[in-house]
């Protein structure tokens, strides 16, 4: 692919507690598809959202089976987005802060997730064409 | 002269900072910069047409060119046919090929 | 690369963090070699007062035996040679006096804003 950029982004929420997330997924199938090169650095509770033990669950009170439900899991967004930037000719590099999953527990994520510090960081942001920091509240 | 793109994320209704952050832009543009203001989330709450804030269109005078996300807008409802003047629905891509431009992006 | 920080954000999980995080995220960069510079503003801008004291929580038995120390740690990018600056519009909304804060501060008015992020190849904001 002519001329493939390298982005990379810094991510700071979990999962399930702010648009933020939602918009950083967005942003990254936007450059997957594009068949960029996109970093992620994981920073604090960014961690979780590759995390392994993610399950789906059920919906009582819209009368939905697990199934029907089919509950966005922040993992499974990941792993799509990683396969999307592969099928696309580029690449998705997600790297969790190793301290920050460490305090969280959070140490069991899904393949293709590396471990890292904020040193990896600078390494993303002076191999890229551009970096975005999305900061929690 | 510099290319930025800001994103804001926050609406002035509940944000007492977000002024700040469109004056920063209005600044901007009147150094000569090119500024590409984005919002995002409740960024885009200020952008309907009869919203009591009157800043966005002031931006839009001052040479900063903002954009709402369109995805944004509709899952608040905000028809983008009915937009303050001076705001442009624009999809998400924008951001990933202004950051790819080397645009000096931060956001709030 | 000249990198700004703008640390805006303040007193979130600084307890359970023992640190601010982006201020511990800072001072790592600066050891892997980063061009960064420190602009403080919002709520963050208390940060560089002296007399912070988190000490002393405990919860049930268990007792926080090292309390962030926010001030110090702003002090310590200073001595690291990290320029540190702080937004005086926000420092004036608080009531915070040149004599509160740490040495080294540089004083910046947001009316100088756009000026100084035009000195910097890359803005992120905390």
């Amino acid at each position: 692919m002519a001329d493939a950029k390298t982005l990379t982004f810094l991510l700071m929420d979990p999962p399930y507690e702010d648009a933020r997330s939602t918009t950083a997924f967005r942003l990254l199938d936007a450059a997957a598809r594009r068949g960029w090169h996109v970093n992620v650095f994981a920073y604090e509770g960014a961690v979780a959202l590759p995390f392994a033990k993610q399950a789906p669950h059920a919906n009582a009170v819209h009368g939905r089976s697990v199934e029907e439900e089919n509950h966005p899991l922040p993992r499974e967004w990941v792993r799509a987005l990683m396969e999307t930037a592969r099928a696309y000719g580029g690449s998705l590099d997600w790297v969790n802060c190793g301290l920050c999953v460490d305090e969280r527990g959070a140490g069991e994520a899904i393949e293709g997730v590396r471990r890292g510090s904020p040193a990896d960081f600078w390494k993303m942001v002076e191999g890229a064409d551009n970096t975005l920091v999305i900061p929690t509240r | 002269m510099a290319k930025y793109l800001l994103i804001e994320s926050r609406d002035p209704f509940t944000s007492a900072d977000v002024d700040a952050h469109w004056q920063l832009a209005t600044s901007l543009a009147r150094e000569g910069d090119t500024v590409t203001l984005f919002l995002v989330q409740n960024g885009v709450l200020p952008a309907r047409l009869r919203a009591r804030s009157h800043g966005l269109a002031e931006l839009a005078g001052a040479g900063v060119e903002v954009l709402a996300d369109e995805f944004s807008l509709r899952e608040r409802g905000i028809a983008p046919t009915a937009l303050v003047a001076g705001v442009r629905p624009a999809p998400i891509d924008v951001v990933v090929d202004l950051l790819a431009e080397g645009r000096k992006a931060f956001w709030h | 690369m000249k990198v700004l920080g703008i640390i805006e954000s303040a007193y979130r999980a600084t307890i359970e963090e023992q640190d601010d995080t982006v201020v511990w995220f800072t001072h790592v960069l600066k050891g892997a070699g980063a061009d960064v510079t420190v602009l403080l503003c919002g709520n963050a801008v208390n940060y560089a007062v002296r007399t912070q004291d988190a000490s002393g929580l405990r919860f049930g038995e268990l007792r926080q035996t090292q309390a962030p120390r926010l001030a110090q740690d702003v002090g310590s990018l200073v001595a690291k040679g990290v320029r540190v600056l702080a937004l005086t519009n926000d420092l004036d909304d608080r009531g915070i006096a040149a004599a509160d804060v740490v040495e080294g501060l540089e004083y910046v008015p947001r009316a100088a804003m756009a000026r100084l992020l035009g000195q910097f190849d890359q803005v992120w904001h905390w």
